[in-house]
């Protein structure tokens, strides 16, 4: 906990002893039928001692997942492990499975990326937590477990933990199932808690609740925590010591001031610069860092990064560099001893490390910011006539039970009078948490039929009285990019058809559209030559880019983007940011741009509305609102998305939600945001009386306009947060 | 995860890694990418049981369409002299009663039960394709309406209700047998490709080609079959031997194929009466039937293996 408030370095626990953990050129392969071996893991190393906090980064495929299944011994067994990992004093390789199973759990435990599969469905979460502690510990008796397991589900935040206990997982929401998966791996005071991806799958307000969690479990049990994750933010504010992954070594490793303060491998400078920072974002372009890792069947000779690496050299594609320590970047009032530690703590891979250390190559010679593009529309040059305009969209699903005589039971309000228009040239930003209603608001315009209520104005037309050419000449206007890049493109047509699709609609003959497809691949970035190709010979980033000239084929004034990049690897999501915003800029296209990730928003977007449970809670100019978030749940999304700055992410402030998003079936009177607000709990009896009867509508503060009662006090909740943060240090 | 499901389904990679960690859809690859019809061919070619079907069926073919006219005798002419004969040099299957070679039957029988099977098998498979996927994609009261047809088909009992129409059949070609097969074999594939089509309508790929405006038929030809065209393929291979045995079965009982025409099934028919006296009569014509059944299932069971890397043998 100390390190959410405390700016001052990083509290690393001192690394003396032996370590509790240490894998030595470990390597696991995969043999193929038929093919050439992968390589998931070729020789790692590396230590975790009592009680630290050990984050490991990498891209998909990397080999993070896998080393750490190879600790666990969880790997199938087709898989080849060399190497030896000791894990206090005993070689885990070479035991046998029911030797580990006496280690896993009790010493190890693991946290799964998905809690929905993780939690047996059948029975109960207190059954299952007592479970883990019985077949440990035979002498516990039944009651006592069952006992324990409530009150290991107190510690880790769930409320009502007795009623809770006797719940089944499907009862449970995703953050609630992830929680009590950490119960479960803390249920036996594990000496190392193995976390694989644990907030992946969860929403930002969620994934800060856990990892609080998290950190609170690590305390309880002073247990070492290895979280293995592709967000440098996640680990940024959390771990000790970073290690850094790439086409299955460790490229860099060091403690995580220093490896965010001074990377040595251009890899990691390059993760770092592309990820867009809440900070900056908006201000400056983002640095891609351009094509994707080798394959693990077949890896070149020389270093693996090379390929993508700006500054490789000849030696570079000769030989693979080893992992050495390189240059001193230490603050000079560092005592020497501590200083000697501390550069032996951080080591690189790379030939050219000691010139990136030494200052020689700055980080921005090794991944120059591109330089915006020369056609600068004005940003501000609003027409009069607004691309679209929704005013007060209404969708609602019944909800009902019953066969042959289905009866309504409730209505999902999914979308609940939703406001907002795009001028031509600008985007907008909907953000919110999943199941908040914004891809149901986004499929709406795009049906183009009538709605529940409310009106759609696409360029100054009603979609609802238009007939079927009108319509058709509409949906001209209108196109969209889809989160998934997989599922978005038919896997049995070669990409020419699939982007010259639109344009069959509107009678575009062959030949035409030929060439318009190779010009809008060229325009996207890819080579015309690969028209006839198929959607799976391409990265998941060039599938992308696919998706984005299929939109862009019928000339388009606005552009659906739904969570355009999520589904990209960290690296790659800066380069298709990149090419939006360029072609924004020389097609004067609208966005409407829906996204979880707020840094994101914050680089792309001029006007962003917050919505929550169908309604929008906050909509104003991008800077204005995340500058200062007046709304207590737009100050609570944008503490909760994690900062790739450990210095930063360490001193901020922060808004923590409680609980999940509440079923939009609920008819919640007055403020529906009520049940989680922290702003709410603060208030006097007579103010939040307001809040329990009044539903809230949206009103003008200066440029921005927010749905909340309660606006002039906004402040107190951060305040409080961080009064409630200093009561717990004081001892 | 999710990922790697779609790149396998896609069957983009021919190296499927059961791993967890090193399966990025962006690592493994080969060197140069099948095709999926290229891929789904080459596993097909290299299973044993594919090649001994295809042999096997190809031989069949063959035989009944040449081996008529290599053989002296034909169906109807009778031979006054070898009633009632079991196998010799100059009848080789044998002669029925009344002197009717059985060679020159059973082949000509072959010939009419294989034409029914593929196209009675084929057109139900298409049926099945366009009314599942209309049912599927429009939903709705059409749905609904093509749901409640397809469950009420598939409670007639189509024999019984064969043998009332029996009658009215009388004067009308093997053709219209062939259409009422085909007509009460589709239900159960409809079925499936009805719920295929409901998840298939969700992804993101046909909400795509449903915003851009393209009509429904179209987006039915270009997306939605093709990508359950492996499942058709099966179908329609597997629904040939299903056709052949309705067929034979309805003529057995008399309801089918009738005299003068000569099927598989009437042959039988007429010899199970004599198939402890005069066992020939029954043994050829059932062990045609059984070979040409084996054949074609050894195909679509290794068609089915190389579609879904999930079935049979691909599972460790």
């Amino acid at each position: 906990m100390t390190d959410l408030v405390s700016a001052q370095g990083p509290s690393t626990p001192a690394r003396t002893g032996a370590p509790l953990l240490e894998v030595t050129d470990l390597s696991v392969t995969f043999p193929q039928r038929g093919g050439p071996d992968v390589n998931a893991v070729r020789g790692i190393s590396y230590q975790v001692h009592k009680g630290e906090f050990l984050g490991i980064v990498g891209e998909s495929g990397s080999g993070k997942s896998v080393s750490s299944l190879a600790l666990m011994g969880l790997l199938p067994s087709s898989a080849r492990v060399t190497g030896s990992i000791r894990f206090g004093g005993r070689s885990l390789l070479d035991l046998n499975d029911r030797q580990l199973s006496g280690i896993r759990g009790r010493e190890i435990s693991m946290i799964f990326q998905d809690p929905l599969s993780a939690l047996t469905p059948v029975y109960t979460v207190g059954d299952q937590i007592a479970e883990a502690l019985l077949l440990h510990d035979s002498a516990l008796g039944k009651r006592a477990a069952q006992a324990r397991a409530v009150e290991l589900l107190k510690i880790v935040g769930i409320p009502a933990p007795e009623r809770r206990a006797k719940a089944f997982p499907h009862e449970f929401s995703g953050g609630m199932r992830q929680r009590a998966m950490i119960a479960m791996s803390i249920a036996n005071d594990p000496q190392l808690i193995i976390a694989d991806e644990p907030t992946t799958a969860l929403d930002v307000t969620i994934q800060a609740q856990i990892l609080e969690v998290l950190e609170k479990a690590k305390e309880l049990t002073g247990a070492a925590v290895v979280l293995i994750t592709h967000d440098l933010g996640v680990v940024a504010g959390h771990a000790d010591r970073i290690a850094v992954m790439y086409a299955g070594k460790l490229v860099e490793n060091g403690t995580t001031t220093e490896v965010f303060a001074a990377p040595h491998m251009p890899y990691t400078i390059g993760l770092l610069r592309s990820v867009p920072n809440m900070q900056t974002a908006g201000t400056e372009r983002l640095v891609p860092l351009e094509g994707r890792p080798p394959s693990l069947t077949a890896l070149p000779r020389g270093c693996p990064f090379a390929a993508r690496c700006p500054i490789a050299i000849d030696v570079c594609r000769e030989t693979e560099p080893g992992l050495l320590v390189h240059g001193l970047t230490l603050p000079d009032d560092l005592p020497d001893d501590l200083a000697a530690e501390h550069v032996a703590d951080h080591v690189s891979a790379c030939h050219r490390s000691d010139e990136i250390a030494s200052g020689l190559l700055t980080r921005a010679d090794v991944f120059p910011r591109p330089a915006p593009l020369a056609v600068q529309h004005s940003r501000a040059r609003a027409e009069a006539e607004p691309v679209l305009s929704v005013t007060g969209l209404v969708r609602h699903f019944p909800l009902t039970k019953g066969g042959v005589f289905s009866r309504q039971i409730g209505t999902v309000r999914a979308v609940d009078g939703v406001s907002f228009s795009i001028q031509a040239g600008q985007t907008l930003g909907l953000v919110g948490e999943s199941g908040c209603g914004k891809s149901t608001t986004i499929l709406e315009i795009l049906e183009m039929t009538r709605p529940q209520a409310g009106r759609i104005l696409i360029d100054g037309k009603d979609v609802s009285g238009l007939g079927r050419a009108e319509l058709l000449r509409l949906r001209k206007d209108v196109q969209i990019v889809f989160q998934d890049p997989m599922a978005a493109l038919d896997p049995r047509l070669p990409i020419g058809d699939i982007i010259g699709e639109p344009l069959t609609v509107h009678g575009v003959k062959p030949d035409a559209r030929q060439g318009r497809v190779a010009e809008l691949l060229d325009l996207v970035g890819l080579d015309p030559q690969m028209a006839d190709r198929y959607p799976h010979e391409f990265s998941g980033g060039q599938r992308q880019r696919i998706g984005i000239a299929r939109a862009l084929a019928t000339n388009p004034r606005l552009v659906v983007l739904d969570e355009p990049v999520s589904a990209l690897d960290v690296s790659i999501q800066a380069g298709v940011i990149n090419l939006l915003e360029d072609l924004k800029e020389k097609l004067n296209l609208s966005y409407l741009f829906v996204a979880h990730d707020l840094a994101i928003v914050r680089q792309i977007a001029d006007t962003v509305a917050v919505m929550y449970l169908g309604r929008i809670v906050e909509y104003g100019p991008v800077a204005e609102v995340f500058a200062r978030p007046r709304h207590p749940y737009t100050q609570a999304l944008i503490s909760a998305a994690p900062i790739p700055d450990p210095v930063i992410e360490r001193s901020r402030k922060r808004v923590l939600l409680e609980g999940d998003l509440p079923s939009p079936t609920e008819q919640i009177d007055g403020c529906n945001f009520r049940s989680r607000c922290p702003l709410y709990t603060l208030l006097a009896d007579a103010d939040k009386a307001l809040c329990e009867t009044v539903d809230p509508a949206l009103r003008s503060h200066g440029q921005v306009e927010t749905a909340c009662h309660h606006v002039e006090r906004n402040d107190l909740a951060i305040s409080a947060s961080l009064a409630g943060r200093e009561d717990e240090l004081a001892p | 995860m999710s990922l790697l499901e779609e790149t396998n389904a896609a069957g983009g990679t021919p190296v499927v890694t059961p791993a967890p960690g090193p399966a990025g859809p962006d690592v493994i690859r080969s060197a140069k990418p099948l095709s999926r019809g290229r891929l789904i061919w080459r596993r097909l070619t290299q299973t044993s049981r594919f090649w001994v079907g295809a042999i096997a069926i190809a031989v069949i073919l063959l035989w009944a369409v040449l081996g008529p006219l290599l053989y002296p005798y034909n169906a109807t002419g009778r031979d006054p002299l070898n009633m009632g004969l079991g196998p010799t040099q100059l009848h080789w299957f044998g002669t029925n009663n009344i002197g009717q070679d059985l060679y020159a039957q059973t082949l000509v029988g072959l010939q009419k039960s294989i034409v029914i099977g593929l196209i009675a098998g084929p057109l139900g498979t298409l049926i099945a394709a366009v009314v599942g996927s209309v049912a599927g994609y429009m939903g709705g009261v059409v749905d609904r309406v093509l749901v409640w047809c397809i469950n009420l088909l598939l409670v007639l009992p189509s024999f019984i209700l064969l043998v009332i129409l029996s009658p009215l059949f009388k004067g009308l070609s093997w053709v219209f047998l062939t259409i009422f097969i085909a007509g009460f074999s589709w239900m159960i594939m409809a079925q499936v490709v009805r719920s295929q089509t409901k998840s298939l309508r969700d992804r993101d790929f046909v909400k795509a080609a449903r915003y851009m405006g393209v009509p429904m038929p179209t987006i039915l030809g270009r997306h939605i079959i093709p990508n359950i065209a492996s499942l058709l393929i099966i179908d329609a291979t597997l629904g040939v031997v299903a056709s052949i045995l309705a067929e034979t079965g309805l003529s057995y009982f008399g309801f089918g194929i009738r005299a003068p025409d000569v099927s598989l099934g009437t042959l039988l028919a007429e010899g199970t009466s004599a198939a402890v006296t005069r066992p020939w009569l029954f043994v050829f014509p059932a062990g045609v039937l059984i070979l040409t059944l084996f054949a074609v299932s050894l195909i679509g069971d290794a068609l089915r293996d190389a579609v879904d890397p999930t079935s049979g043998v691909n599972r460790d």
